[in-house]
């Protein structure tokens, strides 16, 4: 294998909007507002800044094509700046572009900024999904919703393990619950709310068996950081994060077209997880990483998440759950800024803006929700369905 | 020897009972009432999509490469201009070199396409022909059509070899009678006065068949096992039976009451329903209604014992059903009323005909591929095997998926997605025999769905693009019907 990223390249400026349904506010005020935080944490001005790499997954409900939308935006001087699209990794892989040119030498300090608008569609959800995957694929999907596809999952995961429905969503609302507990302390978070399980499992069903708490927010949002070469963070300031490794993964189709996937893990989050954990030296996931921000557009999805990452025993993740060892005074927090689930989820944004949070809880500023002394921090984003993503996953420490 | 080969019957799932329809407008017009039920088809279902599914259960266990022409008779097409027997047979994977034609305009298109089926196969310009029969028919709300008129089809494989009822002639009146017509831009049938299309058609034009059919071919009432027409008016139907001279038991059920009056199909579904209980030997008289009448006259050969209780006719759909108990749902899958569908429904994207023409077989025929080299199914099309112990390139042949069935791997019922019918259920499907492909689930509730659930495949309205006037067919999972 490879050598790897790590330690190569450092974090030394973020930024992140307030997530939630920003109806006075378009992409424009939203990038501006992640830049401006990022740029003055790094105490760098926008002429110092090499290249730059810009999230955005939609295009029709968003800014548009091409890298123009940042750039414009921002006024970046003729600078190179690429568009990356990949589903809800879009945030992660525009930090990779930015970590990888860096690390290549081709610049010395970049930016990652990834923005979402989704709140001008006029209806709740994502906007539709067919076409996302092409336009032949638009006359033969059947009329699949992000928490539909998630959904399949969660029946498939209840029957292997032998879960009768009621008792798989309890084991769910804990998920939700601890997410909104941890979101309610965070001014930056669009929901707000302590709930209950019994909120939970009152909720509407969106697609069976999954109900509206089992569903992350859609929201509008921007975030973004600033990379430089490792050896000279320390110019900028007393505690940059160093990345320690930053993998993509990406479904080969067999999930779907093969049956011999069962339906109750993520294949290419397990397979990038093994990557991932090599390149930053990491031998036990569950005794070294302390906090996760992990991609729980679903309860489900956080639930699978534990075992691909093999933080709990396949199958196992339950009595984790139960025990609180994703609590914020747990073993190992996780979704201590109130997750996908609270924080809200503005595709290209939400990678960013869960390093975000790791940053800030590496550096001791995440006031209310402040983990104890951690030192290594995992995020993890999944774009797609369980049979067909996108995975990225970056680990992160001072 | 020339005649029926094979037949296939198909009736929708739903069931609405008249007094339903009754409750909701009877007020406005007493007379309309009628008992019984009445079939409809689901929203996702026109006369092109249950056409297909009686031309599948037709063709079940016949090499579909062998058959020479399609014939679609409906007066209920989806299209004006598009030929939808080419529809039909690009669903079917019939090959490309066969002739074709849509027979419409009368509810006698069904008995004319026969006879043109018949008269092709006695030219010996075609071994065999496929004729498919079907009707999603619309009365307006409060009129009588909407009690009577029902949805169905019919298919008969017509054919040279292993006939199992031949073709022994027949007897046709045309007239331009008025009793009920539609112009290019009416959606529901106009009519006359209903004692006029009753006293003045009905019971003037079958008999005047029938009779000329039996002076044709010198036969007796005696001689005939059981004479088979629609039952548009029940009681003139027993009357017109007594009149000819035939005793009750010669009379064929007209189904009216509980299945209703399927236009174009209606003649050749009792006539199937006929030949399930038919012996060797029998002769069967079928006459059609519309316009004048055509009387057609079979003879039951040794052959259909074969058939017999192999066929998924029309009698086991008569009882496969689900109660529609909401006439206002009724309305709302045939657009009489238009529902609120929300922005999400508005968000219909395009669709790239010339892609879909291009890929044709696999979306309409729901054919994917077979590795040659490992025997892995795989949907869609593929050029690069999917199975990741293999992955071979360009090692693949055509494999049809329309015809086999397969089992639930997981479902939901989604209250998101847009459906005009939610919640929206769709399954990831394992084939047996290898395969998996993830599709809508259609005619059958949210409470009955398991993983493993046996499901087979059915062609199906996917979407409809009003503003591009585009009807977008694919494949549904449905539980297994029969």
């Amino acid at each position: 294998m490879a050598e790897g990223i790590k330690d190569k390249v450092a974090i030394i400026g973020m930024g992140c909007t307030k997530f939630g349904e920003h109806w006075d506010k378009g992409s424009e005020d939203l990038i501006v507002e992640a830049f401006t935080e990022a740029i003055e944490d790094a105490g760098i001005e926008k002429k110092d800044i090499h290249a730059a790499w810009y999230g955005s997954c939609y295009d029709e409900f968003n800014v548009g094509k091409s890298a123009l939308a940042l750039s414009r935006t921002l006024k970046l001087p003729f600078i190179p700046v690429t568009r990356i699209e990949n589903l809800c990794a879009s945030g992660s892989e525009a930090l990779r572009g930015a970590v990888y040119g860096v690390a290549s030498g081709a610049c010395d300090i970049a930016l990652a900024l990834g923005a979402e608008k989704l709140k001008d569609t006029g209806y709740g959800g994502l906007p539709e999904m067919s076409t996302s995957l092409g336009t032949k694929n638009r006359v033969i999907f059947p009329g699949i919703s992000a928490p539909g596809a998630f959904a399949m999952m969660a029946n498939r995961y209840f029957s292997k393990y032998g879960m009768p429905v009621e008792e798989g969503r309890r084991v769910l609302a804990k998920i939700s619950v601890n997410s909104h507990k941890n979101g309610a302390k965070n001014p930056k978070a669009h929901l707000k709310r302590i709930i209950t399980e019994e909120d939970v499992l009152n909720a509407p069903i969106i697609a069976s068996p999954l109900g509206l708490f089992d569903c992350c927010g859609v929201s509008d949002g921007a975030a973004a950081a600033i990379v430089c070469r490792a050896d000279m963070a320390k110019d900028f300031r007393a505690d940059p994060v160093s990345i320690k490794a930053l993998q993509i993964g990406v479904s080969s189709g067999e999930e779907l077209g093969y049956t011999e996937w069962d339906g109750t893990y993520v294949e290419s989050a397990v397979r990038t997880a093994v990557r991932a954990y090599k390149e930053a030296g990491i031998k036990n996931p569950r005794e070294e990483i302390s906090m996760m921000e992990l991609h729980d557009c679903f309860s489900i999805t956080e639930l699978v998440t534990y075992e691909d990452l093999q933080i709990s025993p396949r199958g196992k993740a339950r009595n984790d759950i139960e025990d609180g060892f994703f609590a914020i005074e747990g073993k190992i927090p996780s979704q201590p800024d109130g997750g996908l689930k609270c924080f809200g989820h503005p595709i290209a944004a939400s990678g960013l803006r869960m390093m975000y949070e790791m940053y800030k809880q590496l550096q001791g500023k995440a006031g209310e929700r402040q983990i104890r002394d951690p030192k290594i921090g995992l995020t993890h984003n999944l774009g797609g369905f369980p049979q067909l993503n996108v995975i990225s996953l970056v680990i992160v420490g001072l | 020897m020339k005649g029926i080969v094979s037949y296939g019957g198909y009736l929708p799932l739903n069931r609405i009972n008249r007094d339903i329809v009754f409750k909701g407008m009877g007020w406005l017009h007493q007379a309309t009432y009628m008992k019984g039920e009445k079939c409809v088809a689901n929203f996702d279902e026109d006369s092109v999509t249950m056409a297909v599914a009686s031309a599948m259960n037709c063709l079940e266990g016949y090499d579909r490469d062998h058959v020479d022409g399609l014939y679609f008779s409906t007066t209920t097409s989806p299209f004006k201009e598009r030929r939808c027997a080419n529809i039909i047979g690009t669903a079917l994977d019939l090959k490309s070199q066969i002739r074709t034609a849509d027979f419409t305009g009368s509810t006698s298109a069904g008995t004319s396409a026969l006879i043109a089926a018949i008269d092709s196969i006695g030219a010996g310009s075609a071994n065999n022909i496929l004729l498919c029969a079907s009707d999603v028919r619309i009365g307006k709300p409060g009129s009588s059509q909407e009690l009577s008129f029902s949805d169905g089809a019919a298919s008969l494989l017509l054919g040279n070899k292993q006939v199992i009822a031949s073709w022994e002639g027949y007897y046709c009146v045309s007239y331009d009678f008025p009793d009920h017509w539609r112009t290019e831009n009416d959606k529901a049938d106009r009519a006359w006065e209903d004692r006029f299309g009753r006293e003045q058609g009905y019971r003037k034009f079958i008999p005047e068949a029938i009779s000329g059919l039996l002076s044709k071919y010198n036969l007796q009432q005696k001689d005939i096992a059981k004479v088979i027409f629609p039952g548009i008016y029940p009681r003139d139907h027993a009357l017109i039976c007594k009149k000819l001279g035939f005793e009750p038991g010669q009379v064929q059920d007209h189904l009216m009451t509980v299945m209703g009056n399927t236009g174009t199909a209606y003649p050749l579904m009792i006539l199937i329903s006929a030949l399930e209980d038919s012996s060797p030997g029998d002769k069967l008289i079928v006459a059609g209604f519309g316009n004048g009448s055509d009387a057609l006259l079979f003879h039951v050969t040794e052959e259909v014992e074969k058939v017999k209780g192999q066929k998924r006719g029309v009698k086991r759909y008569l009882e496969s059903k689900r109660k529609l108990n909401s006439y206002e749902k009724y309305l709302a899958f045939r657009n009489f009323i238009s529902t609120e569908g929300g922005i999400r429904a508005e968000a219909i994207p395009y669709t790239a005909l010339s892609l879909t023409w291009r890929d044709r077989r696999e979306i309409l025929g729901l054919c994917g591929t077979r590795c040659k080299k490992c025997g892995t199914p795989q949907y869609p099309v593929q050029r690069v095997c999917v199975n990741p112990y293999c992955g071979a390139i360009d090692e693949m042949e055509p494999y049809r998926f329309s015809d086999k069935k397969g089992k639930v791997f997981s479902f939901t019922g989604d209250m998101l997605a847009f459906t005009p019918n939610p919640p929206g259920i769709y399954a990831v499907t394992d084939f047996d025999g290898g395969g998996r492909y993830w599709f809508d689930v259609t005619d059958c509730d949210l409470e009955s769905m398991e993983i493993g659930m046996p499901v087979e495949i059915s062609f199906r309205r996917k979407y409809v693009d009003e503003r591009g006037g585009i009807v977008g067919y694919f494949w549904k999972a449905i539980p297994i019907r029969l």
